[in-house]
């Protein structure tokens, strides 16, 4: 009996730790947040991942470099065709083989194409997880035309699988450049309902103003890269300092804000979507006429040794890492996702909030689960 | 006093934002044309896929059920999850040589991922992507098809 007699002061001092996830709506996926809670407020948060892990880098060792493709669209798949650049040009730059230009600005666009996409997804389930239903909507009308151009250029809505090493799978559609155009002009005019919607919403500043600071000091020692990390001052764009295919041509701002909290990573990502849109703008109507993909061997095999190439994706750089015995499979593949070390800063965020903070700032850096997990 | 104005100052930037939003759900409210909802079960008859649309691997057969394959598996070397088979056999022509054809082509729909290198490779084009989408069926054995026709043969080629 003695067992059930519960004491009000030991009760208060001890941590409580709950579950958030594996299933929770907020985490998008298959991830599970050990909480330590002290009443309301998170001492302590510990990813535990590895739910849907696959294998893929294993995997790779026993597929030839056009079928890796394939896989690293699995990985972040609302930035799949940005993953599927980054092993062509791993593969092109180690066999030095020029694409045409076509090929370059045809990339470009559709990898900005994407970042818009994924960018409205993350715009309205960033709402939902703060409580605005109605923001899913919108989000998710405004995506469906830029999936309708992808279906009637890469035959897919989603996991493109476009890109090969030396080119595109097809040439693009007679209707793309179009398209491109009217959706331009389409979502200028959409574009600013999001701010209507949400960013001046009192609910939303209330929420995310001031709440999840992420230092500079600590985005580069946590390796928070994308618009995460660019919303602490972290200049990181693989875009703008290292450019790849056309993003030497345009002229696009970087987003920097250096407050660092999660109203300004939201920000971030609001204004990337006027900047992937001019970049497009510029690109859409200089398409040079070419071939859409140069005449490869039918079996690549890469020179012996070590290769790296980076891309931006939408959610920060993505590496890929690739050791070459020289025979038509990689001894070694390996990924550098963003997603992976954008996650490991949850606990520096979110520690001394209110746990209903921790679906914020969680939301706010935009976590893709197959992508951590790979 | 100065916090009782703070707080009526407050409530007033709140309404007027959440006003601001429901501007624009107000609008929508009032203009049903420009919502673009598709019914997705009732327009089946009139649901057009893209020609580029990445459905099933199918492979077409002409009027005299003849198709393109020669066999060669190439697609099956190029897949990567192993989701075709290409079963041959050797078959004596007319003048008296042996030749290898298609005996089955088996195409496991269930482990295919649509990234598309089976009909880039393929140097007869013998296999195309279907538009159709509905995959949907109650056990997994019916997943496991065979692309040619019963009885169909290879099409010679016309020399030009």
């Amino acid at each position: 009996m003695e067992d059930l007699i519960i004491d009000n002061n030991t009760i208060q001092e001890e941590e409580y730790i709950i579950n958030m996830g594996p299933q929770h709506p907020s985490t998008h996926g298959v991830l599970r947040f050990k909480v330590s809670l002290k009443g309301e407020t998170v001492l302590n948060v510990q990813p535990h991942c590895g739910y849907i892990h696959r294998g893929i880098e294993k995997m790779c060792e026993r597929l030839t470099y056009p079928q890796i493709i394939h896989l690293t669209d699995r990985m972040d798949y609302l930035s799949a065709h940005i993953n599927n650049e980054a092993v062509c040009l791993l593969v092109e730059n180690a066999l030095q083989i020029e694409v045409p230009e076509r090929v370059k600005y045809v990339r470009t666009i559709l990898s900005e194409l994407t970042r818009l996409a994924s960018h409205q997804l993350w715009w309205c389930a960033f709402g939902m997880d703060l409580g605005a239903l109605t923001t899913y909507f919108y989000g998710l009308r405004d995506r469906e035309p830029i999936l309708d151009i992808f279906e009637e250029t890469t035959g897919a809505r989603l996991l493109q699988s476009y890109n090969t090493p030396g080119g595109l799978m097809n040439d693009i559609h007679p209707n793309f450049i179009k398209r491109v155009k009217d959706y331009i002009v389409y979502f200028r005019k959409k574009l600013p309902e999001y701010d209507e919607l949400l960013t001046g919403n009192v609910i939303l500043q209330e929420r995310t103003n001031d709440i999840g600071f992420l230092t500079l000091e600590d985005a580069i020692s946590y390796g928070v890269t994308g618009p995460s990390g660019r919303a602490s001052g972290f200049a990181c764009d693989v875009r703008k300092h290292h450019p790849y295919s056309a993003y030497d041509k345009v002229d696009f701002k970087e987003i920097l804000y250096t407050k660092g909290d999660t109203f300004h990573r939201y920000k971030a990502r609001v204004e990337e979507m006027w900047e992937s849109l001019k970049i497009i703008e510029q690109l859409i109507d200089n398409i040079p006429d070419g071939d859409f993909t140069v005449k490869m061997k039918p079996i690549i095999r890469l020179p012996e040794g070590e290769y790296y190439q980076r891309v931006e994706a939408a959610r920060g750089e993505f590496g890929v890492y690739i050791l070459s015995r020289g025979e038509k499979y990689p001894y070694r593949a390996k990924f550098r996702s963003p997603n992976f070390s954008n996650l490991s800063a949850i606990n520096l965020l979110s520690a001394g909030h209110k746990i209903a903070d921790l679906v914020a700032i969680s939301g706010s850096l935009d976590l893709v689960i197959p992508d951590i997990d790979r | 006093m100065n916090a009782i104005i703070d707080y009526f100052k407050e409530l007033f930037k709140g309404i007027k934002t959440l006003l601001t939003g429901m501007k624009v759900t107000g609008y929508y409210f009032v203009h049903p044309k420009e919502i673009i909802t598709q019914q997705y079960p009732e327009n089946r008859k009139k649901l057009k896929m893209f020609d580029r649309f990445k459905g099933e691997v199918t492979m077409p057969h002409d009027e005299n059920n003849q198709h393109k394959c020669t066999a060669c598996s190439i697609c099956e070397i190029n897949c990567p999850n192993g989701s075709i088979e290409v079963i041959s056999k050797q078959v004596e022509k007319a003048d008296g040589k042996m030749k290898k054809e298609l005996d089955t082509y088996i195409y496991k729909l269930s482990m295919c991922t649509f990234c598309g290198l089976c009909i880039k490779v393929c140097p007869q084009d013998a296999i195309v992507f279907s538009q159709g989408f509905e995959h949907a069926v109650f056990n997994k054995e019916k997943l496991i098809k065979t692309l040619n026709q019963p009885g169909s043969s290879l099409k010679e080629k016309v020399k030009e």
